[in-house]
């Protein structure tokens, strides 16, 4: 009972602020409800026994990753008004064609997928340390070491390339000089 | 699995944590301006009661009674809202640090802990991440640029900082292999077990970036006063601002507590009772922290970032390896 309840609240506050992030002109606003919803989205996972990965999505997430965004928000000064603006009728038609696409997508998936029945038996067949630090160490490091290896050196070049077009804009500037 | 008796015990350690961190942060301030002051031959607050311990009763009451004051150009909500986020998490970490031994009230047997949970640490670090939130949203809603110079400061900081941070304690993690406070604790039984002894390049590198991430002196670039009037709580007055000064000492009272727990043994020693000797530790790494403040000058802004980002971080790294080959090759 008591699960359940902590369940809507937190699966109607994880959507709801999802929702309000995009309705909003303001960045910044839009940021903190992102915030909201990743940490409802925590509580989710806590719920789900999976207590590492919550942590890991705090963590990382509303830890990091958008205090980082609310540090570039804050540093180029963007308000609302920025985003006020008249749109082309190009980037209007765009979006409803995107979010059409999108929906129907949903649509297809969800029909494909009788959920219900699902939950029902993989709830059955999730293993008892599901989402603990030792499961989560053990899939990365012995089954998927090599994409996990990969994607670290792909970010390792994304570092550099982005040090290397800071680099150049610098002394570019120092040349005009 | 839930019980009545489970529910009661959990709502009295709460309360009496809660109760005792806030009375902790009061007299944090005391032990501060106090020590402060014989650090500098001073005497320090003296008048208010014997040794001037009412003096942060009158501190209490003198900003409750401050005008509150929103400046013209602040973002409303989010102005209201920095010192509440700011405070939280300050409050929230305390649920899983243990404070005492397991002890048997009526047949149940009562953890010295709010919630012991097996990713403990993960947790603290998840949970202190969110408090820069309050830190940022405060600069950036007032209005005001010292605030938003304040605030900008403070995150680039303690994003910074919280690499070396994490990554300082990795060391004893791969000695204890757990994540849980309790188990911690367990494992540092003997007096040369503690893990001050077997990580100490751990210890002062997390010790380094705690100072930082509490922004306390010499790292407190967000509040430096000669630069920057005061930081990112410049615009805050009464009640608003009393938050985010509680909230500054709870999270230094957390981190003594979590250095407490991970590197000195937390509430294990002899003969007095547990938790008497985690509040000795605590309140020793209490005045460490003050006796810091009135020993060292602050740091400049790039000496801070090259501190950070060019010797901890590296050493940190070193740490990682070197443990890792010792113990688990």
């Amino acid at each position: 009972m008591l699960d359940l309840i902590i369940f809507y609240f937190a699966a109607v506050i994880a959507v709801g602020a999802a929702v309000m992030m995009i309705m909003q002109r303001n960045p910044v606003a839009s940021v903190l409800y992102l915030v909201v919803s990743l940490v409802a989205q925590a509580i989710l996972y806590v719920q789900l026994n999976a207590l590492f990965v919550g942590a890991l999505l705090i963590i990382i997430y509303t830890g990091a990753i958008l205090v980082l965004f609310l540090f570039v928000i804050m540093l180029l000064n963007l308000r609302g008004e920025h985003f006020g603006g008249k749109q082309s009728r190009m980037g209007r038609a765009s979006k409803i064609a995107i979010t059409v696409i999108l929906f129907a997508e949903m649509v297809a998936i969800f029909k494909q997928v009788a959920i219900p029945e699902r939950i029902g038996t993989q709830a059955a067949a999730v293993a008892e340390d599901f989402g603990s630090v030792e499961m989560v160490a053990s899939h990365l490091f012995k089954e998927y070491l090599y994409p996990f290896e990969l994607t670290s050196i792909l970010l390792l070049v994304a570092i550099v390339g982005a040090v290397v077009l800071a680099k150049r804009d610098k002394t570019e500037k120092m040349e005009d000089a | 699995m839930i019980t009545t008796g489970f529910i009661i015990a959990s709502a009295i350690k709460v309360i009496v944590v809660v109760v005792a961190v806030l009375t902790g942060c009061a007299y944090a301030t005391w032990l501060e301006r106090k020590l402060v002051g014989h650090i500098q031959h001073r005497i320090g607050p003296n008048l208010a009661g014997p040794f001037g311990l009412l003096q942060p009763i009158a501190d209490a009451i003198k900003l409750a009674f401050k005008e509150d004051i929103v400046p013209e150009r602040a973002e409303r909500v989010t102005y209201a809202l920095a010192p509440i986020v700011a405070f939280i998490p300050a409050m929230l970490s305390f649920a899983v640090i243990p404070f005492g031994d397991t002890i048997t009230i009526m047949g149940q047997q009562i953890d010295m802990v709010i919630s012991d949970l097996n990713i403990g640490i993960l947790y603290i670090f998840a949970i202190t991440s969110l408090g820069v939130y309050g830190i940022v949203l405060a600069g950036w809603s007032s209005g005001s640029k010292y605030s938003l110079l304040g605030g900008i400061r403070s995150s680039a900081q303690m994003i910074s900082y919280e690499i070396a941070y994490g990554l300082s304690i990795i060391g004893v993690l791969i000695i204890a292999q757990t994540l849980s406070m309790k188990e911690l604790v367990a494992q540092q039984a003997n007096f040369f077990d503690w893990f001050i002894f077997r990580q100490p390049l751990g210890f002062v590198l997390f010790v380094i970036c705690a100072i930082a991430e509490t922004n306390r002196s010499p790292f407190d670039m967000p509040e430096a006063e000669s630069e920057l009037v005061g930081g990112y709580h410049t615009e805050y007055s009464s009640l608003r601002f009393a938050m985010f000064f509680i909230g500054e000492y709870a999270n230094m009272i957390t981190v003594a507590a979590v250095v407490t727990t991970i590197f000195l043994g937390g509430w294990q020693g002899p003969l007095l009772p547990p938790v008497v000797w985690f509040c000795i530790k605590v309140f020793l790494f209490m005045a460490f922290y003050v006796w810091i403040r009135g020993t060292l000058p602050r740091v400049r802004y790039d000496q801070l970032m090259n501190l950070g980002w060019k010797v901890l971080f590296p050493l940190a790294l070193l740490n990682v390896v070197v443990t890792a080959l010792i113990y688990r090759l």
